[in-house]
């Protein structure tokens, strides 16, 4: 067979499908530029579902996200979140949430202080925006609830023993129950599945049965998420009309289904509203004309070229390949973009894992101007046409800072409005 | 009021000599407790490269060890052939390498006793396809790789099952009480609550490794004296070579390739140092060694590793050698302590991972002459058995146990590793030294748990919920132990930290931080 070849053009590609990759593109379509998303889903499949802000300073937890920036903006002037300002900051978040709750998985409505957001092993993650399935549990441990916490046998990794353990002392009225998950085989279990199963009606009437018998008094009932695929909002609410309790989810390590739920949503729900999307492919090359970009893929069938007027770049890290890590440095993998590194490998990595301060290699990645364009050694912008987002920025540790799903949203966002006013400038 | 225990023989260090010494005694009729003031291995015998030296590396300078290890290793084929695998070795010199030494290497051998067959260029290659086409010499040489952790395993178990002998982890000696001539008392401290116990022994045996000087010197005794020799390896994922591959040439950094199951290491750097604790591996040893080892085999070059460690070798000091870790003897010796005025306390020091029984039956002989006990040592007649929970330290054991098994509900918990629930259970009810608040780093140390791709992201999560999840913890005690195994991992991962390994630690980060917030657990009495 000969293998197909396929043209497309675009004012904007977006070459990554991490939050910062899709929040581009949502940004995009809501100022009608039309838009092309490549990139194989990646780490968003990881993630708990909250979107995080800026949560921990080396001072500890912040309560106040927006103070906290202000101070960030002092402490840290190169961050990328403290080169925005908080009113662009506070906006993108709030399309975002928006749109997701639009699209069916209900976020709250970002606040003036964050959330503590409920870890499996019993330990909070302060963030500004849940899902609204999370949104009971953390109302639960603030005013220290009754509250039954349930597992299921053959699920590795989520122990309700373990949550009420490490609660102990902040959140004491918490039982545990453990149960097996109607209508699976007995064995190994895993979220996804049961957040498939419990789409089905009768399903969920079991499962509201057995919830019925284990509480013993208790208003609050936490689940490890899997409260549906597609529309888990309907499932929270009819498991709570069957049961008549507050139901809530808490994120479970991965393969988890909060990620997996944002990714399946964004797959099915965007190019419906306008998005042309190629979630499989890999970007190979990228080259830059004269007054076009040509980005080049190739799938099993056939190849691919797209032909943009601009272009942003979100593809992430080291673990979703945007960055790699040789023994003699660190390297931007499609462009190879100058990348501010530590000096030498002996710096990328303090010797103590758990230290507070970091670890510089998180601190590695791209640097940009005002406008998101990445720069090059001499600190000119490598094109007026290219702009990057998200996690492969230098100048931030979105892991030990919690400021992951904030600095995707805000610095897409960001690049969009530059993009924008390129194209219509 | 203090707690004291009594038992015939102490034996302080709980390394492949101690547990051998309680082994040699246990066969005696004679019963020891076997303290330690970590856990099995931690020290040397848990930090080395599990070669079982046929002398080949030692036929050169030191005619003397290397028949030493030639008539150990032997023994030990035949009577712990569970703990070995007789894959064979070969000593090959590159470009570069001084042909002088490389011709004088048969005869050499041939004094110390060892076989050694001349390979032409062609055989040697056909046998490791891996080798540089740089090789102008090579020899086969019966060498052969020994796992520590699963010797000391069944030392111990073999010795509980013969007279009720045991051991005792995280128990520091910390001094003696002497009077006429005799220990009376050891003085311990339980490390895990701050209990000060005393030790009532008929005879005292220091095998605590680079710790022995000290522990003499707490005696009184300052006849012990040593030199610390650090040395560094790294551990690829795959097995490279199917035997062990020598460098010929008198010994320098990453000069030796062993296989260990399904992976391979290499090294060892040499680096004398001042103090055997808290040491780490270092970027610039790896980067030696890495370096050395290509010209051997250079596929090193882009192989991928997954863990770095170190250990220190005890020298015995003598003249001359207090600069060069590798030229003091590595030969071992056995201190009486009766110059030193003491009638009841003996030390050995010095010595390998090889020669382990042949120290443990000159220790043995002391102990039991000085006990008036006169049944012999039977080491280097009777077989080790093979214990049965000891076996989940072998790689791809547990694999293959649970695919026998095959029970649906027996939960996967390591899944690098295929380490199932059951064989946590086993551990906590049965293995040596288990004890109710077993760690994750206990566990570990007696399964592959950690020891995979994954570098213990995803199983130390799991396997802590586990525990949790059985009642082994009520606090965030078991938090606090997933940060340190965590922490101590990342020292042997942070040197090989490069390319693939990369993306692994970026998650294991993300895991380990954001989604259980272990960066932020605190002690009770810790600031937060
Ligand atoms: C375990 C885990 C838990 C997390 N939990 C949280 C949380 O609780 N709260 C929070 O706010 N954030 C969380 N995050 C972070 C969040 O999901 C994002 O990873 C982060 O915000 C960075 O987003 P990003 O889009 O910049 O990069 P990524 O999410 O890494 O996405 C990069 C994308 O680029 C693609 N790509 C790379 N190279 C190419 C190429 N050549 N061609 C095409 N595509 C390419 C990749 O496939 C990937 O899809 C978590 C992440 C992980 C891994
Ligand atoms: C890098 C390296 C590579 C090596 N490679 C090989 C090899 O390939 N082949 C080979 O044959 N040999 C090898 N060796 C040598 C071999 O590892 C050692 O000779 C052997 O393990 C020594 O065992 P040990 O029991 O005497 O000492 P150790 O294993 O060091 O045991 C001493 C124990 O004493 C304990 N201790 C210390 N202080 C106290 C205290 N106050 N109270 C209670 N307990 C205490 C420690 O915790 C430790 O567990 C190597 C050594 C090194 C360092």
């Amino acid at each position: 067979m000969k293998r197909g070849y396929r043209h497309i053009k675009t004012r904007l590609a977006v070459i990554g499908a991490g939050i910062a990759g899709f929040a581009a593109s949502i940004f995009a379509l809501e100022k009608a530029i039309p838009v092309v998303q490549l990139g194989h889903t990646g780490a968003i499949a990881y993630t708990t579902g909250y979107l995080d802000l800026f949560g921990v300073s080396e001072a500890g937890i912040i309560d106040d996200p927006w103070a906290g920036l202000e101070q960030l903006r002092r402490t840290e002037p190169e961050h990328p979140l403290s080169r925005l300002a908080n009113e662009d900051i506070l906006t993108a978040f709030e399309i975002f949430t928006t749109v997701l709750s639009k699209m069916g998985i209900g976020y709250t409505v970002p606040g003036s202080e964050n959330l503590h957001g409920l870890l499996p092993a019993g330990l909070i993650k302060p963030t500004l925006s849940v899902p609204a399935t999370m949104l009971s549990g953390i109302k639960a441990m603030r005013r220290n609830e009754k509250t039954l916490i349930i597992d299921f046998e053959g699920l590795a990794g989520f122990s309700a023993l373990e949550f009420k353990a490490n609660f102990a002392g902040k959140w004491d009225q918490i039982s545990t129950h453990k149960m097996s998950f109607p209508g699976l085989p007995s064995g190994q279990a895993y979220a996804e599945t049961m957040a498939r199963a419990i789409e089905v009606a009768d399903t969920r009437q079991q499962l509201a049965e057995k919830i019925i018998q284990a509480v013993n008094g208790e208003k609050y009932v936490g689940l490890p998420a899997m409260l549906g695929m597609h529309e888990p909002d309907e499932v929270h609410a009819d498991l709570e009309r069957l049961t008549g309790l507050e139901i809530f989810e808490i994120p479970t390590i991965p393969p988890a289904v909060p990620g997996i739920r944002l990714r399946e949503m964004f797959e099915r729900v965007l190019p419906a509203r306008g998005l042309v999307l190629e979630p499989q492919l890999k970007v190979k090359h990228v080259d830059f004309a004269d007054q076009k970009v040509h980005l080049f893929l190739s799938g099993p069938l056939e190849d691919l070229e797209v032909e943009a007027e601009t272009v942003i770049l979100a593809t992430g890290r080291f673990l979703s390949g945007g960055l790699n890590a040789g023994r003699n440095g660190l390297d931007e993998n499609l462009l190879d973009l100058h990348v501010s590194q530590p000096p030498t490998r002996n710096d990328w990595y303090r010797l103590d894992y758990m230290d507070r301060r970091g670890h510089a290699i998180n601190r590695a990645g791209i640097e940009t101007d005002i406008d998101m364009r990445p720069l090059d050694v001499n600190g000119r912008p490598y094109s007026d046409r290219l702009f990057a987002a998200g996690a492969i920025l230098a100048h931030q540790d979105w892991v030990r800072q919690r400021c992951g799903a904030g600095l995707a949203i805000a610095t897409a966002y960001q690049a969009v409005e530059a993009a924008g006013r390129f194209l219509h400038g | 009021m203090i707690r004291t225990v009594e038992t015939q023989v102490l034996i302080i260090g709980a390394g492949v000599t101690g547990t051998g010494i309680m082994r040699d005694l246990a066969l005696r009729g004679i019963k020891c407790l076997l303290i330690d003031r970590q856990d099995l291995n931690a020290g040397a015998s848990g930090g080395n490269h599990g070669l079982l030296h046929s002398g080949g590396r030692y036929a050169s300078s030191d005619t003397e060890t290397a028949a030493e290890c030639r008539h150990e290793s032997d023994l030990l084929k035949r009577l712990a052939p569970q703990c070995i695998d007789d894959c064979g070795g070969m000593f090959v010199a590159v470009d570069g390498d001084d042909p002088e030494f490389a011709e004088n290497f048969p005869e050499a051998c041939a004094k110390a006793g060892i076989e050694c067959e001349s390979l032409s260029i062609a055989e040697a290659k056909s046998r490791e396809p891996q080798l540089s086409d740089k090789v102008f010499a090579a020899y086969a040489i019966p060498d052969a790789t020994v796992d520590p952790f699963r010797l000391t395993l069944e030392n111990v178990n073999h010795s509980m099952q013969l007279n009720g002998s045991s051991f005792m982890p995280h128990m520091q000696l910390t001094g003696f009480e002497v009077a006429q001539g005799m220990i009376k008392y050891a003085n311990v401290l339980d490390t895990r609550n701050n209990e000060s116990i005393r030790i009532a022994a008929e005879q005292f045996v220091n095998a605590a490794g680079c710790w022995a000087m000290n522990i003499a010197q707490m005696a009184g005794c300052d006849d012990v004296s040593l030199v610390y020799s650090k040395g560094t390896l790294i551990v690829s994922n795959t097995r490279i070579t199917s035997g062990v591959v020598n460098r010929l040439r008198p010994p320098g950094d990453g000069d030796i390739l062993v296989p260990g199951g399904t992976v391979s290491l290499l090294g060892t750097s040499s680096l004398t140092i001042d103090d055997p604790d808290n040491i780490h591996p270092s970027i610039d040893e790896v980067d030696r060694i890495l370096s050395e080892g290509e010209a051997m085999l250079p596929v090193l070059g882009s192989s991928r590793f997954i863990r770095a460690f170190c250990g220190v070798r005890p020298l015995i000091r003598s003249a001359g050698s207090a600069s060069d870790g590798r030229k003091a003897s590595r030969g071992f010796s056995l201190f009486d302590h009766e110059d030193q005025g003491l009638g009841n306390f003996v030390t050995i020091a010095g010595g390998k991972l090889t020669t382990f029984r042949l120290m443990a039956e000159k220790t043995g002989d002391l102990v039991a002459a000085r006990l008036g006990n006169d049944k012999g040592c039977q080491t280097a007649t009777v077989p080790l058995p093979s214990g049965g929970v000891v076996h989940w330290s072998e790689p791809g054991l547990a694999a293959r146990n649970w695919c026998k098994k095959a029970d649906p509900s027996d939960l996967i918990l390591c899944e690098c590793e295929m380490v199932p629930q059951s064989s946590v259970d086993e551990i906590l009810l049965q293995a040596p030294g288990a004890e109710d608040h077993m760690s994750l780093k206990a566990i570990a140390l007696r399964s592959r748990i950690g020891k995979g791709a994954c570098q213990g992201a995803f199983c130390s999560m799991r396997v802590t919920s586990y525990l949790y999840d059985r009642g082994v913890y009520e606090d965030n005690e078991g938090m606090l132990m997933m940060r340190d195994f965590v922490n101590e991992r990342f020292k042997g991962i942070r040197p090989v930290l490069w390319d693939r390994q990369i993306p692994q630690m970026e998650l294991a980060e993300t895991l380990h931080c954001g989604m259980t917030g272990l960066d932020l657990v605190n002690k009770k009495d810790e600031p937060s």
